[in-house]
């Protein structure tokens, strides 16, 4: 077995969560309702079914104002205020700590959707955190985000690996939300580095198909899809308004 | 990129090579992990020694999915020995197990990849 350090054995336990079998969020105090989220599975790329993405995104910040560790600590504080306008990150009580699971509602293109999901936080040290999707996500797989010194500047990252969950969400992905999905983030680090004093920054965007092949066996993921099942809640929206105005009438 | 801090030496076992991994695994360690992978890359199973692990973190869990991908792509097997119980959990929360075989000891993991 491997070697039992007492310093990394500390380190395994802060930072990493501890293993479930399904996610709970009763204790998240996000305003989204966590019907997508509550009692499903994590799933990591190998559970997805389309082709596997690596997309890295990196803006560069002049070391004298920022460090490494800043910058990671005002990135978990302040997570939701990046995010583009019209998508709605719901941070757990507790804050970016390991096993806190987090809603989200994301906008969908048009404008007139949106798409409620959730993440957990797998990971998270002073230079960097992880979230996982759990299944029913538009995509199966984890975004780490991390910053690293380097040349007298700190390189902050966004790092995607991720599949399309089901072969809806793939086609989505291929007609334009692969790019749409670039933009998200791309706002996303310009906001970290608007925040930090640096508008002018520009986003390096890298995106690398890891495996093209499509995991075929995964379609039946659909069941989980977050997207279809945001949409029946919405659809029957009036019906649960006209049955709620009865009872409280 | 960041410095690498764990260092992974590959040995011939019959069909299998087997890398052993010292240190702490993270996503500096992209460059040395692969180039042990490409110095086993005719092998029919490649075998994950983590017995002197130190420390994983998430980019380090992330390299194991890139080398996975890697060793499917040549129809290699995945798999690992020497994990401690919290990895073995870690690999339970990430659901790599689902695709990397584990197991207690060499000698298993050498007998699940068929060589004797």
């Amino acid at each position: 077995m491997a070697d039992t350090d007492p310093a990394a054995a500390d380190r395994d336990a802060t930072n990493w969560a501890k293993n479930i079998s399904r996610l709970n969020v009763s204790s998240t105090a996000g305003q989204s309702i966590p019907r997508n989220v509550d009692g499903k599975r994590v799933a990591g790329p190998f559970q997805g079914f389309g082709r596997m993405w690596q997309k890295t995104y990196q803006v560069r910040l002049p070391l004298a104002e920022v460090s490494s560790t800043g910058l990671i600590a005002t990135w978990k504080a302040r997570f939701p205020d990046f995010w583009p306008s019209g998508n709605t990150f719901y941070a757990p009580l507790t804050g970016i700590a390991p096993g806190e699971v987090a809603l989200l509602d994301v906008g969908l293109p048009g404008g007139r959707m949106k798409l409620s999901t959730g993440v957990m936080v797998l990971y998270a040290d002073d230079e960097s955190f992880t979230l996982m999707t759990p299944q029913g996500h538009m995509f199966a797989g984890w975004i780490t985000f991390s910053a690293t010194e380097l040349d007298e500047h700190v390189v902050a990252q966004a790092q995607i690996l991720m599949r399309a969950s089901d072969p809806i969400f793939e086609l989505g992905l291929e007609l334009g939300g692969h790019k749409q999905e670039d933009v998200f983030w791309q706002q996303t680090m310009t906001a970290l580095a608007t925040h930090l004093g640096h508008p002018e920054a520009t986003v390096d965007t890298k995106v690398v198909c890891v495996d093209k092949k499509r995991q075929w066996s995964k379609w039946a993921n659909v069941w989980h899809s977050s997207a279809i099942r945001s949409a029946i809640y919405m659809l029957g929206a009036p019906v649960r308004g006209l049955v709620h105005r009865r009872r409280t009438s | 990129m960041a410095e690498a801090t764990a260092t992974f030496e590959v040995r011939r076992n019959g069909t299998a090579s087997v890398v052993d991994i010292r240190g702490d695994v993270t996503a500096g360690s992209e460059e040395v992990l692969m180039s042990a992978y490409d110095a086993a890359a005719d092998a029919r199973a490649i075998i994950l020694n983590f017995s002197g692990l130190s420390y994983m973190n998430s980019g380090g869990i992330g390299l194991l999915v890139t080398l996975l991908v890697r060793a499917n792509r040549r129809s290699q097997r995945l798999l690992a020995f020497g994990l401690s119980d919290h990895y073995r959990q870690i690999f339970e929360l990430t659901r790599l197990d689902e695709a990397v075989g584990i197991h207690d000891t060499e000698a298993a993991a050498l007998a699940a990849a068929g060589v004797r």
